[in-house]
């Protein structure tokens, strides 16, 4: 059933509305279900989850006596920002991820942030589904805060996703969704993967097995899912190396994403279309795998070419 | 007068970024003014641009007292001002939220990190700072209550008002929050306005900060003293919200002293013409902020108001 989660009038001829569509066992509720939460769209430009929350649906509305729980499906957080492809809230420049958990007595913005918290509390678990940005392509992976991570590993190793990274906390992020959610003791996963403005089917569809996969876990679902992969877990700050470039210009890729690379072999190259010219190549600094990827060619001095993992930290999943 | 690059970058098709700063004096580093951060704030920048005008002057008559150094930087951010883009023009992140910065980061981290190292070492630091809401303020001194606040020296720019606020998670990635933990002393200074220019505002905040660098022994000036600053906490601003969201045409204006009950806008049909609510304010005092955009939204709070005897 689809509900309006918060609604705000804006200011000519038009209504905002948030929604979600709870999914209930056909035989009704006995009040003992499980409850999953998928929430998606935060940032109007990463599109991932729009395609994993159809497959979920799907699927599920394909079998519907198998489900022994509640479904709980937000595709779009932000439906501004998704309708007029832009990341933050537009209007008000803001990223919605860092407003949470929001005011209900305050401006539009804060009141929706609010009233969606409000609605996700009560989940017994609540999948978060970001797309990186247009800049750069993430392998699907979880992300995770170390002040959470007892709580949130053992449930990201269900969600089919290659890699886990336990992350250092930050007070930045004390004001995103996954952060708010979590202190309030729903445990919320946080999933990257990806490139934003796209949707990439191969992903999705992983993803989906992952939740699947999960939900049966839970006790919420009765049917036939898939093992989960093993993920990659990472939990030292030194297993990840960021490669940044050192100079401006359009990068050309020559490296495959997820694939092992040894130190020294070229990622990309970052050319001048001016003069015809290369100006930097982009080589791998350590033995290991390419996790994150450039997307977007034009780059700054600064720009983030890619993340790499330590091989030690994959090679079992490399077979390497 | 020392006019200096002190940040750079190459770029493929564009003039190179260049951070670009105004040294006047010399001996130990004793304050830094830094203008605007982001593509619309014009009024932090023309603001800095008459302190800067101000301060050439006096050191052509020999009024910068020896062994001090003034940094006056008017811009952080050109390439955005130039596309008219509030942050940076190509991954719209945000240069104030990226302090101390990071030199092998990305590219906002290392511009932020390039400044800082420039400015870190200063013994106060002004910055001309722009709210997240449009709409206009009484010219104001700002601070965070990180620490290493101290409220009488906030007083000595003369300005009617210092507010204390508290710290917020966002907060400790801005300049001001890390120039307070390398120990200097940093203010931030709010005028009228932000992408328009308000003469006026500007013209009273280079009085107060000649006022505060006198005070400090810094330079020579005798202008106005200015106001005995009132000291006020953010969370004591009474916040008056829209109950419809509509045109908005507000009745008062920024500084107006109102009464309890006064009609301080109205909230219109964007159709019809009618008047569809009408805020009144909940108590005598005077308009410390005014939304000044043509639209709202509903619950956006479009005054605030500093209750007061009036």
């Amino acid at each position: 059933m689809i509900k309006t989660v918060a609604s705000v009038d804006l200011p000519v001829d038009e209504v905002l509305e948030i929604k979600k569509n709870r999914i209930i066992p056909v035989n009704g509720l006995t009040g003992k279900e499980k409850r999953i939460s998928v929430v998606t769209g935060i940032h109007g430009d990463e599109l991932e989850g729009q395609y994993v929350c159809y497959e979920l649906l799907r699927r599920i509305k394909n079998e519907p006596e198998k489900l022994t729980g509640i479904v709980d499906v937000y595709p779009a957080m932000n439906p501004l920002g998704i309708d007029s492809i832009t990341r933050g809230i537009p209007a008000f420049d803001l990223d919605m991820n860092r407003l949470f958990p929001g005011n209900s007595e305050g401006d539009m913005t804060e009141y929706l942030a609010s009233k969606i918290i409000s609605d996700v509390l009560g989940s017994d678990v609540c999948i978060d589904i970001h797309a990186s940005n247009i800049y750069l392509t993430e392998i699907p992976q979880i992300r995770i805060n170390e002040l959470h991570q007892e709580k949130l590993v053992p449930l990201a190793e269900q969600l089919n996703l290659d890699f886990i990274w336990v992350h250092g906390a930050s007070t930045v992020l004390e004001e995103t969704f996954a952060y708010s959610l979590n202190s309030r003791d729903v445990p919320t996963l946080v999933v990257e993967m990806g490139v934003g403005m796209r949707t990439t089917k191969e992903y999705c569809i992983q993803m989906v097995d992952g939740i699947m996969n999960l939900m049966k876990q839970m006790g919420i679902w009765s049917g036939e899912v898939k093992a989960p992969r093993k993920s990659i877990i990472s939990v030292d700050p030194d297993d990840v190396v960021y490669l940044n470039a050192g100079s401006s210009g359009v990068f050309i890729q020559e490296a495959k994403h997820w694939t092992v690379l040894k130190k020294g072999e070229i990622i990309g190259k970052i050319v001048n279309p001016l003069a015809g010219e290369v100006v930097e190549e982009v080589v791998a600094p350590i033995d290991g795998v390419l996790f994150t990827i450039r997307e977007y060619p034009v780059v700054d001095e600064g720009s983030l070419m890619g993340r790499m993992l330590k091989l030690d930290v994959c090679k079992e999943a490399f077979d390497v | 007068m020392n006019k200096k690059v002190i940040f750079e970058i190459p770029s493929i098709y564009r003039d190179n970024f260049r951070v670009t700063g105004y040294e006047f004096g010399e001996g130990e580093k004793s304050v830094c003014i830094v203008g605007s951060m982001r593509g619309n704030e014009v009024q932090q920048m023309y603001a800095c641009s008459k302190v800067i005008k101000r301060l050439k002057r006096m050191e052509s008559e020999g009024r910068i007292k020896k062994g001090h150094k003034i940094l006056v930087i008017p811009n952080i951010n050109p390439y955005s001002m130039n596309i008219k883009k509030r942050f940076w023009s190509t991954d719209n992140t945000d240069i104030n939220r990226m302090f101390p910065g990071y030199n092998l980061g990305e590219t906002t981290q290392r511009i932020a990190d390039g400044v800082f190292e420039v400015i870190k070492d200063y013994k106060f630091g002004i910055q001309f700072a722009s709210f997240y809401m449009p709409g206009k303020f009484t010219p104001h001194i700002r601070m965070m209550k990180a620490g290493y606040e101290s409220v009488d020296l906030a007083k000595q720019f003369g300005l009617p008002y210092v507010v204390l606020r508290n710290v917020r998670p966002y907060d400790t990635t801005t300049l001001n929050y890390n120039w307070q933990c390398w120990e200097t002393h940093g203010f931030s200074l709010y005028t009228t306005t932000t992408n328009e220019i308000d003469k006026e505002s500007a013209g009273q905040a280079v009085r107060a900060i000649m006022t505060f660098l006198a005070k400090q022994g810094i330079v020579e000036y005798t202008g106005h003293d200015g106001y005995k600053s009132l000291v006020i906490d953010d969370k004591d601003l009474i916040s008056v919200r829209t109950k419809k969201s509509g045109l908005f045409n507000a009745k008062v204006k920024v500084g107006c002293e109102v009464v309890k009950g006064q009609v301080l806008a109205e909230i219109i049909h964007p159709y019809e013409g009618e008047v569809i609510a009408e805020l009144k304010s909940p108590v005598d005092g005077i308009v410390f902020f005014e939304h000044d955009e043509p639209l709202t939204y509903a619950n956006t709070a479009v005054f605030k108001l500093l209750e007061r005897e009036v």
